[in-house]
């Protein structure tokens, strides 16, 4: 279209001063701040940055959302892929969709008091009010303390919160992925004498590959950054601590804007990748004439 | 007919796995929804599953924890200060994405792809990147606290997504119209308003409801804007308070945690063809 040169820009200044102001100067004011003191009053190196991979809880909070990686996204994922080819087969499959994708639509706070709920420990002997350890009580074993039990169960339980959450986000991208796919070509591979298991490795999942890598990427970037539902449920007591959370301790409850900064600097650093994957995948697909 | 009882017979075992996980997706929220209607008493004393021992029994079921929740606890005034941030955080951000979507898209600029792929890239930088300095900002300003600095921040922040939904669908309109409307004098403005935007209903609407649903259930910037106090806290903030000093009044908790999920849920039901249309053409974010 033929407009005068300073036309376009009038569409986009709003635009490009809001995300200046609030995404890209922030981002590199962050990075000097991470370098400075509790109150930015003095420079004191890579201080802050060494104190993330010497303290204790720090390093806690890494190795929680390494947990958080190893767990959370493999099995969003596969629970996603697995339920998107079989639903596919069934007739209630919209239902069953609407069931696990209803999670996304509710905050993670109330996913929090939801769970908090499902896990809630009484001594026993006293009646249990959690559905979970009510069914251990029944079959007749000790009840959990599941938030406390550290480090592995009280982690765990916070990464199942996660996935009830998020494998419908992956289910419906996957699922659409999977409807795209030609029915000849899977027809095909049955009248060939395929059998179902050859053609979801051989057939399936190769075509779906690029979808499942940007779903995977998008719970990698979540998980590095879960805050909410730890904040809500454990708010990182028994070594539940990660990242995200202790970033906002930092910042909002030791007044520590230094060593806050450098935390954020490093959860940028982990995801700097995926930055770099999403520009070339955005490229490729050129999406942009 | 044999074979149509064998096949049954062979995914018997999908079907049962199938219905285990619809349950399982269930059942919590299920637990919050009946403990939400049980008296105190009743809550504390056995688990919200004995209902279904004579499920018809109404007098087992009370509203007075919703009472209680919305007037004392101040869950009332909560969600009106959720509905008052989130509606100008969902308006503001889409106008601006509209006007430069369209830019984007239809028109010839110096640095436009460069600008574009900047938007991609700041798709998934880490709010936690931009807390500290606006925040220093804002309280400079004093905009801390108020609901116009967390309706700029959540207009900031969703931005970038909102650009690139609108990007993808003011794109794929048909190139004759534009320049059918530009041979007829139409000018930039005219196209993007009669043109472009009454065009873009759909792909606004899918866009409304994600920004919705996300300032809707934010937290942190919630937390890190507006603070705790009741005058401004939305229901996020609200909730996260009460686990810590209402954390064994089960039938508070979970009343209140449904009050903050009825209107994403009502949404969720009603639009949700538009919620997954949103999601699928925004799933390169983060």
């Amino acid at each position: 279209m033929r407009t005068h040169w300073f036309t376009p820009w009038l569409y986009v200044i709003p635009a490009l001063a809001t995300l200046v102001f609030f995404l890209i100067y922030p981002s590199f004011n962050t990075l000097v701040i991470s370098f400075f003191g509790p109150q930015s009053e003095k420079l004191v190196g890579f201080a802050n940055y060494i104190y993330c991979f010497t303290n204790e809880i720090m390093l806690s909070a890494f190795r929680n959302n390494l947990l958080w990686v190893a767990l959370f996204v493999p099995l969003t994922v596969f629970l996603g892929l697995i339920l998107a080819v079989i639903l596919d087969r069934v007739r209630y499959e919209s239902l069953v969709k609407s069931i696990i994708f209803m999670p996304m639509a509710i905050s993670f706070v109330g996913a929090g008091v939801i769970w908090k709920f499902v896990y809630s420990y009484r001594p026993t002997g006293s009646a249990q009010i959690g559905i979970l350890n009510a069914f251990l009580t029944f079959l007749g074993r000790q009840p959990i303390p599941w938030l406390i039990e550290r480090p592995w169960i009280n982690n765990i339980c916070l990464i199942i919160v996660g996935i009830w959450i998020w494998t419908g986000f992956c289910l419906v991208v996957l699922s659409a992925s999977y409807k795209g796919i030609p029915r000849e070509l899977l027809e095909a591979a049955r009248v060939d004498g395929a059998n179902e298991y050859r053609i979801f490795w051989k057939i399936t999942l190769p075509l779906m590959k690029p979808t499942v890598a940007v779903v995977a990427t998008t719970m990698f970037i979540n998980v590095l950054k879960v805050f909410d539902i730890v904040y809500v449920m454990t708010n990182g007591a028994f070594s539940t601590e990660v990242i995200a959370n202790r970033m906002y301790k930092e910042m909002f409850i030791f007044r520590n804007y230094g060593r806050a900064s450098a935390i954020a600097s490093l959860l940028l650093l982990f995801i700097i990748p995926m930055i770099i994957i999403n520009v070339q995948r955005f490229r490729e697909q050129e999406a942009f004439r | 007919m044999i074979a149509k009882q064998n096949r049954f017979l062979l995914s018997l075992p999908l079907h049962i796995f199938i219905i285990l996980v619809a349950l399982i997706w269930i059942f919590p929220t299920a637990g919050l929804l009946i403990t939400s209607f049980r008296p105190a008493s009743e809550v504390a004393s056995s688990g919200w599953w004995t209902v279904f021992a004579n499920p018809f029994d109404f007098t087992q079921f009370t509203l007075s924890n919703y009472k209680d929740v919305i007037t004392n606890i101040g869950i009332g005034r909560a969600f009106v200060n959720t509905l008052i941030i989130t509606i100008p955080a969902c308006i503001i951000p889409i106008i601006i994405a509209s006007f430069a979507a369209y830019a984007f898209a239809w028109m010839e600029f110096w640095g436009r792809r460069f600008f574009f792929i900047l938007f991609v890239g700041l798709l998934v930088v880490p709010l936690q990147m931009t807390l500290i300095p606006i925040l220093r900002i804002f309280n400079q300003l004093g905009l801390s606290g108020s609901f116009l600095g967390i309706w700029l921040a959540h207009a900031g922040y969703g931005l970038p997504l909102v650009i690139y939904l609108m990007y993808n669908f003011v794109s794929g309109l048909p190139s004759e119209i534009f320049e059918s409307a530009t041979i007829d004098g139409a000018t930039t403005f005219q196209i993007f308003k009669s043109i472009v935007l009454p065009l873009s209903v759909p792909a606004l609407a899918s866009i409304t409801i994600f920004q919705f649903i996300w300032v809707w259930n934010d937290l942190l910037v919630a937390l890190v804007y507006l603070g705790g106090t009741p005058d401004v806290a939305p229901l996020t903030v609200r909730i996260s308070a009460l686990v810590g000093s209402y954390g064994q009044n089960w039938e508070l908790l979970t009343a209140a945690a449904f009050v903050s999920m009825l209107l994403p849920l009502i949404i969720f039901l009603s639009l949700q063809r538009y919620f997954v249309r949103g999601i699928l053409a925004g799933s390169i974010k983060g």
